[in-house]
């Protein structure tokens, strides 16, 4: 952190001569950083593909907040209650892995586990969460939605419900590609930060970084894991709120 | 095993107590921050987004607020904004210049998305089903 600065020689042939990290930054953090960096590049892909395609198909493009509007335990509909709710469980899961990172700054322990503990349990009620938007979202409303097309040379007309890759009953088909591609894309990449932090919560028990002298896997970890966060307030934005 | 290969800088991470207490509070208040945001953001969508006059202020308005987000998120709980200067600009420069460019190319070359491909664009409206009850 900030000692580095201050610890380590400023000059820029002292900085780049060898034998010190220019950066004031381990290998691990640094590739962890780069790894993030090409992930932010792609879900800016995903992201900027979507506001094209919404822009085209504006007249026949849904409407997020009267897509996602079920709660759980409750029959009416509230826009968006729910998405606003996932958001903030991510936030807070985000907070605790920080107060984690802090605790290992201090070589504390128990905060280490304590806190990365809430930190999966908010993760997994994340991914839980977006499972559950999805069913609803491939179910669809009692109303459904009208379509055409010829099969064996005849118009048939057919009544179909919910949003699968190929049919949308809220509007345009490529809205529920988009949903389905960058939530799943988002939703595996927490899943996976899940497991990473499963892991390291299961080292920090058996004390394998209380012996190393350091926490730093749990900042990485932690690094990984503020990205999911970040890139969900994207995408709260630009698929929900806008 | 012990690996006397490998340079390990971080050993000076660490912090004593009165320190861990000033990084917990500003923790917290970035919490606290966040919160007030995504609040102020619901309620304003629930608010305001039936009327077409207030579309482009709301439009704007998120995405400075989601920009604001970001900034906490890498710069406090990422801890770049503790790194080292050329650190934070090795990451943040490539990501700004590119995406900056690519958002640049869609918000300018878009116009012709439907004039070059139009048998794409047909195609796509002859699979859409939907849109029935809207």
């Amino acid at each position: 952190m900030s000692a580095h600065a201050t610890t380590q020689p400023t000059d820029t042939k002292t900085l780049w001569g060898g034998g010190t990290s220019p950066f004031g930054i381990s290998y691990g953090k640094m590739m962890m950083w780069f790894f993030l960096m090409s992930d932010a590049f792609t879900f800016s892909g995903l992201l900027t593909a979507y506001g094209f395609m919404r822009h085209k198909f504006h007249d026949v493009w849904p409407v997020a907040g009267d897509v996602f509007v079920h709660f759980p335990f409750y029959d009416g509909h509230i826009q968006l209650l729910y998405v606003a709710f996932m958001t903030f469980v991510l936030i807070a899961s985000s907070v605790t892995m920080v107060l984690a990172v802090e605790a290992g700054h201090r070589m504390n322990k128990k905060g280490v586990i304590i806190w990365m503990f809430l930190t999966i349990i908010g993760g997994a009620i994340f991914v839980g969460s977006q499972a559950w938007e999805w069913y609803h979202f491939i179910t669809g409303t009692e109303h459904g939605a009208v379509r055409t097309f010829i099969k064996d040379g005849a118009w048939v007309t057919e009544v179909f419900h919910g949003a699968n890759l190929k049919v949308n009953e809220y509007g345009h088909p490529l809205f529920a590609d988009f949903f389905f591609f960058i939530t799943g894309f988002h939703g595996f990449h927490v899943f996976s930060g899940v497991c990473i932090n499963i892991i390291i919560f299961i080292g920090v028990i058996q004390g394998r970084f209380e012996k190393r002298g350091h926490y730093e896997m749990v900042e990485k970890s932690g690094l990984y894991w503020h990205f999911v966060d970040l890139v969900w307030v994207f995408v709260f934005t630009f698929f929900y709120l806008l | 095993m012990e690996r006397d290969d490998v340079y390990e800088y971080s050993l000076d991470t660490h912090h004593d107590e009165e320190t861990g207490k000033k990084v917990r509070k500003k923790i917290y208040q970035v919490l606290f921050i966040m919160s007030a945001v995504t609040i102020f953001e619901v309620a304003l969508g629930l608010k305001l987004s039936g009327d077409p006059a207030y579309a482009t202020f709301l439009k704007y308005t998120f995405i400075s607020l989601t920009l604001l987000k970001a900034g906490y998120i890498v710069m406090v709980f990422m801890h770049l904004g503790d790194e080292r200067k050329n650190l934070r600009w090795t990451i943040l420069a490539p990501y700004l210049v590119l995406i900056g460019y690519l958002i640049y190319i869609c918000l300018t070359e878009a116009i012709y998305a439907g004039t070059i491909r139009p048998s794409i664009e047909m195609l796509f409206n002859a699979g859409s089903g939907g849109g029935g009850h809207h």
